[in-house]
């Protein structure tokens, strides 16, 4: 008869083998990962089981490394724009906007005012779309196939109209420094109209369907209680620090852009747990769309890129600077430093997700396997981003 | 324990809920695009591969060959081969020293329009650089977003090349002349 | 030279018929699983290979023929091949006792029920092998919930199936449907809700139908006990868990909801149309649920279902009891 222990030979790599020498007796070690239907992409935990508690879990990473920071050491400031819309496939306007935001910061340069608006609303869609892969793809971690069609549904007309400014769907490199490539041309400023009632009146379905439900509501309700002081020592920021009550959104804290001038709240929940986090994101769309409105409202008239906008071989003036902003999953930030060169000397790029993964291994310990699943995807772990 | 029972309920009925919200959408008309017999609506406004846009006359490139946008890639996907001086026959070569006896400039007789404009899409992405920096803006995106093929090599253009075929200049050379697809949603 | 017995003859006859019939069902029910759930979704399902996709899952099933039959490193060969075999052989036997119509039955016997219930049992064992065998620890999870589940489980089913027997007073199924009338409200159903409710439920977990899809909880373990299966050694798995659904939706239209009776068109027809509307929940609750966790899978059982069977079986006694001295 085959047994579980005279498998030595397949025990696994250095990291597995690490974790195995304190695991305790009898305890099944589990690679979650890195191809596992749950992990969105190359993440691999290992996870020590008793029966099905985890004992510890550790996230390793790297499996997705593509040395941003690094190629960002070799392009000059504008060539390296295209990355940023690589960085997260979910929020890849929010990165593109860390670090244009902190070249045209260290340079000086203004942004027109029209220019600020369509980086607002461009942002803010993204978010939406950002959102709803979240949705889909947790609800999908949670057992159920049909949400993620309707949020793709929803996810689609998003995109379509991102498409018409930005010229593509996914990895968007939209943003320039000082401006936006394209105007918004009216077709699109149609679609958004269009599309803002019709999100809307989306939401209570999502809500009938999937928030009320309650086998999802058992399924959250409770897990993975994240405690403010660990969101705080772990640097979580973005849905999963405001779901835990820290009201902190770089959009209010750290105001940039136009944002003051617009109306919105940050939602924060007191419930600490997925529950909480899933009711932020969920109001956070809604609010996206309130930011949306507004803004186009109130976009002036004007340029959209700044007269004389830097050229690719243009340098970057010496010096340092830190720019953030809020992506879907938290704080983005970018801290440049040049030494006034043909490239930017170093590029550190502050992810907000790799942060709110290392809050995992803490926060799952002595939950179930499928709880511990429902905790990795309350997280929103876009893995790209996490390894960079 | 009266609130509980309601609650109990309350738990239930959110089940029937959801039901009835599958059962809406089960007798909805579908969203999706049967893609090979019907394309999507929207792809004028998508971005597929780079191509030169033409001077006044046909298939020939408003490129100057500058070399500016190869410069500005991130990529390095782009080469701009110039035209070589053509080698002047003796006559002109005649011509030209006596222009130059005589004092006079001579003339530049090369054509500006690049030799070959290499580009390789598989290195692209798409980002725009290149065609915000061209000085003549010879460069477009094609809305060509079914481009397929079976090698690497399929995605080496010449674009110079691949708009002659496009003006029908030349015999048509299948493996640079990407066929942009029409929609008909 | 003696005729053969006629008994034999019918099982003979009945037992090709049923093999037969859980191929088609199988094909079918992929169909319309695929079918509906695209629907729900919005998309068309399964379209492009005959009218409507109706040829698809023949063309899955021989792609799933042709492929490899591949086992895993250190795997227990013979358990490991069993298990299929083992998940698919008791379903054919679970299509004998059932009425499909007055008469028509393969096997008839008065423990028809018990025969269904305790055939059924077998399902786990497969479920057992399948992830012990297959040296992955996905599948020794999953084979571990399985079991937990199955051995639940079969207990309110159980309790419920006893409460309709107890009013019927007999074991045998198409008993119990000539008991019943023609219209809905002489039905089992109106009688004895609960233990209808109860039934389904616990049929969905019987047959580890989402959402208690447990054991092969795609998001936590893969694929659960089939994750090492290639080829037709998942496709049996597949073919069992539709063919299970079927029987189980059969026994709940012979117990609760008239079997063949209805008005107008025949028996069998009857019975394949309520049997159908059944599988069609089935499926509509697969599509739009999320999964359970497994404890709370397992309180539901231990705390819900099985006092409420257990309160309903004991009232129905009672009442039976009190119909005989009145
Ligand atoms: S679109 Fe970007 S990557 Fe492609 S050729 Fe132009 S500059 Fe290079
Ligand atoms: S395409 Fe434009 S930038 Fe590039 S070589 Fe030609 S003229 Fe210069």
């Amino acid at each position: 008869m085959t047994t579980y222990q005279n498998n030595d030979h397949l025990a696994g790599d250095f990291y597995t083998q690490n974790f195995a020498k304190t695991a305790g007796e009898g305890n099944l070690i589990l690679n979650l990962g890195p191809q596992h239907p749950s992990t969105h992409g190359v993440l691999r935990v290992v996870v020590e089981l008793d029966g099905e508690y985890i004992m510890r879990a550790e996230p390793i990473l790297g499996y997705l490394h593509r040395m941003h920071e690094k190629m960002a050491e070799v392009k000059t400031a504008a060539q390296f724009i295209p990355n940023m819309g690589r960085v997260d496939y979910g929020h890849a306007l929010g990165w593109n906007w860390a670090f244009v935001g902190a070249a045209e910061k260290l340079g000086g340069i203004e942004v027109p005012e029209r220019a600020e608006y369509i980086r607002v609303i461009t942002c803010e869609l993204n978010r939406i779309a950002s959102h709803l892969l979240w949705w889909g793809a947790y609800l999908l971690d949670l057992g159920a196939f049909t949400p993620i069609m309707y949020a793709f549904d929803d996810r689609e007309k998003v995109l379509d109209i991102l498409q018409i400014p930005t010229g593509s769907r996914l990895t968007y490199s939209y943003y320039r420094i000082g401006g936006v490539a394209q105007d918004l041309n009216a077709d699109c400023i149609r679609r958004i109209q269009e599309f803002i009632p019709w999100f809307r009146s989306r939401l209570p379905m999502y809500k009938d369907l999937v928030s009320d439900n309650i086998i999802l509501r058992k399924r959250i309700e409770g897990i993975g209680a994240i405690e403010q002081d660990t969101c705080r020592r772990y640097g979580a920021t973005g849905p999963v620090a405001r779901g835990s009550g820290i009201n902190y959104d770089v959009r209010r804290a750290q105001p940039y852009s136009v944002y003051p001038k617009l109306d919105f709240v940050v939602p924060t929940s007191d419930l600490k747990d997925a529950r909480g986090r899933y009711d932020v994101r969920m109001i956070e769309m809604e609010q996206s769309l309130r930011i949306i409105e507004q803004a186009l409202d109130m976009m002036p008239e004007g340029e959209v890129l700044v007269k004389g906008a830097p050229k690719p071989s243009w340098k970057v003036p010496a010096g340092e600077t830190y720019f953030a902003v809020e992506g879907a999953r938290g704080k983005i930030g970018a801290y440049v430093v040049s030494d006034g060169g043909k490239n930017i000397y170093r590029t550190k790029l502050r992810a907000p997700g790799f942060c709110n993964l290392s809050l995992f291994a803490e926060v799952s310990q002595g939950t179930i396997l499928a709880d511990a699943v429902a905790i990795l995807g309350s997280l929103d772990l876009i893995i790209p981003e996490i390894d960079r | 324990m009266i609130k509980e029972a309601l609650n109990t309920v309350s738990d239930l009925w959110s089940l029937m809920v959801g039901l009835r919200v599958t059962k809406k959408y089960f007798l909805d008309p579908q969203v999706t695009v049967r893609y090979p017999w019907k394309a999507v609506s929207n792809i004028a406004s998508y971005k597929g591969h780079l191509e030169l846009v033409s001077a006044k006359a046909p298939g020939k490139p408003k490129c100057i060959s500058c070399g500016m946008c190869a410069l500005a890639c991130p990529s390095n996907c782009l080469t701009v081969v110039k035209r070589k001086v053509p080698k002047p026959t003796p006559e002109q070569a005649q011509a030209e020293a006596e222009a130059k006896a005589k004092g006079e400039k001579p003339k530049d007789k090369t054509p500006k329009d690049p030799e070959q404009f290499l580009y390789d899409y598989t290195l692209c992405s798409l980002c725009g650089t290149c065609m915000e920096n061209c000085p003549v803006g010879a460069l477009a995106f094609t809305g060509s977003t079914y481009l397929a093929g079976y090698s690497r090599e399929d995605f080496h253009f010449d674009l110079v090349q691949v708009l002659k075929n496009q003006a029908g200049l030349e015999g048509v050379d299948a493996s640079v002349a990407p066929e942009t697809a029409e929609s008909e949603a | 030279m003696n005729a053969i017995p006629a008994e034999l003859l019918r099982i003979i006859i009945g037992l090709v018929a049923i093999a037969v019939s859980v191929g088609l069902i199988g094909l079918v029910m992929v169909w319309v699983e695929r079918k509906v759930a695209g629907h729900i979704q919005r998309r068309p399902g399964p379209y492009e290979v005959g009218p409507n996709g109706l040829i698809q899952p023949l063309c899955d099933a021989l792609k799933l023929v042709g492929k490899q039959l591949f086992m895993p490193k250190g795997a227990d060969p013979i358990l490991f091949w069993l298990a299929p075999v083992l998940a698919f052989l008791p379903v054919l036997l679970l299509f004998l006792p059932l009425p499909v119509g007055d008469g028509l039955q393969t096997l008839d016997v008065n423990l028809g029920l018990l025969l269904i219930l305790a055939f059924s049992g077998l399902a786990v064992l497969s479920v057992l092998l399948a992830g012990w065998a297959s040296n992955n620890k996905y599948g020794l999870l999953g084979a571990a919930r399985g079991v937990a589940q199955a051995v639940a489980y079969e207990i309110p089913l159980l309790l419920s199936v006893l409460a309709v027997s107890f009013v019927a007073g007999s074991l045998d199924l198409a008993h119990v449907v000539k008991l019943q009338g023609t219209w809905p409200w002489n039905w089992n159903i109106m009688t004895q809700p609960l233990a209808f409710l109860i039934y389904i439920v616990s049929a969905l977990g019987e047959t580890n139908r989402a959402p208690f899809d447990l054991p092969e909880a795609e998001s936590e373990l893969t694929a659960g006990f089939h994750t090492e299966y290639s080829g037709m050694g998942f496709g049996l798995f597949f073919l069992a868990e539709y063919a299970n659904m079927v029987v189980v939706c059969s026994v709940a239209t012979a117990l609760f909801l008239g079997g063949w009776h209805g008005p107008v068109l025949p028996g069998p027809v009857w019975f394949v149309l309520k049997v159908s509307a059944l599988m069609l929940l089935m499926v509509f609750v697969r599509w739009t649920y999320p999964r359970v966790r497994f404890d709370q899978l397992l309180v539901i059982n231990w705390k819900w279902l099985l006092p409420l069977a257990v309160a309903n079986l004991l009232l129905t006694a009672f009442f039976v009891k009190l119909a005989q001295f009145a």
